[in-house]
């Protein structure tokens, strides 16, 4: 189903991630969790930021487990665990954020 | 938790583009890792070239999944290997190749690069203490 992000129209799979990753703007992440009622923090942007440079960087959305170790390394071990980061995203931070991300649903996520 | 923790080795064996299986072997091997078994890769004939580095896939329209291959340590793989004769064979050497870090989260240990050259003896004994064995 189509999301609309101001006023334009951007292509999603049959689970809600954009089909081209290219595409991304903050205003889909804006969009995406509005309709999960879900309000965005700087703490949020952190991850999606971060989430954002490792597929730059590794061309694969990375497992829940694997983001948790990877933000632990960058952002400090009072991030990287799954308390934290649940809490920012309770549909599970891999799934979710990658989502609001742009990215692809991450490889061994089912 | 799996009690009996299981050798698995993914040989990998053809070029990266053409065919689907590197990608399909990097697939299967970044799900399993979620599987706490000990996991290893090995390279070896035109399979070698999955791992060298500034590959440049824009003439032929497909992913440079390449970089990918990078985050096999944060999937807890630790041991990759590559076939000493076949890079050799194709004019290659391990500086070609991409470098692969590992480390441990809990007690810091940390290893430069995971990729190992071993020669055919070695290979063939790899395979031998194997239980499982997957060729793409």
């Amino acid at each position: 189903m189509p999301i609309e992000v101001n006023g334009k129209t951007y292509e999603t799979d049959e689970e809600g991630y954009l089909t081209n990753i290219q595409e991304w703007e903050t205003g889909v992440a804006d969009v995406m969790s509005k309709e999960d009622d879900l309000e965005l923090t700087d703490e949020h942007w952190a991850i999606i930021k971060f989430l954002r440079e490792y597929y730059e960087e590794y061309q694969i959305a990375p497992a829940v487990r694997v983001l948790t170790k990877a933000v632990g390394k960058k952002m400090g071990k009072d991030k990287g665990n799954s308390k934290y980061l649940y809490g920012l995203f309770p549909y599970g931070p891999a799934k979710q954020a990658c989502r609001y991300a742009g990215l692809p649903k991450p490889t061994g996520c089912v | 938790m799996s009690e009996t923790i299981k050798k698995f080795l993914y040989l990998n064996r053809k070029a990266p583009y053409g065919t689907i299986y590197a990608w399909e072997s990097l697939e299967v091997v970044l799900i399993g890792a979620a599987f706490d078994q000990d996991v290893r890769l090995m390279f070896i004939d035109d399979g070698v070239y999955q791992l060298t580095t500034g590959q440049d896939t824009t003439g032929i329209g497909m992913k440079n999944f390449s970089p990918t291959y990078r985050t096999l340590g944060d999937y807890e793989v630790k041991n990759i290997y590559v076939d000493k004769d076949s890079l050799a064979a194709r004019g290659l050497t391990p500086d070609d190749l991409v470098r692969i870090p590992w480390e441990d989260w809990e007690t810091e240990e940390e290893i430069e690069n995971i990729v190992e050259v071993v020669d055919t003896a070695r290979v063939s004994e790899l395979m031998e203490e194997s239980d499982v064995i997957f060729s793409f």
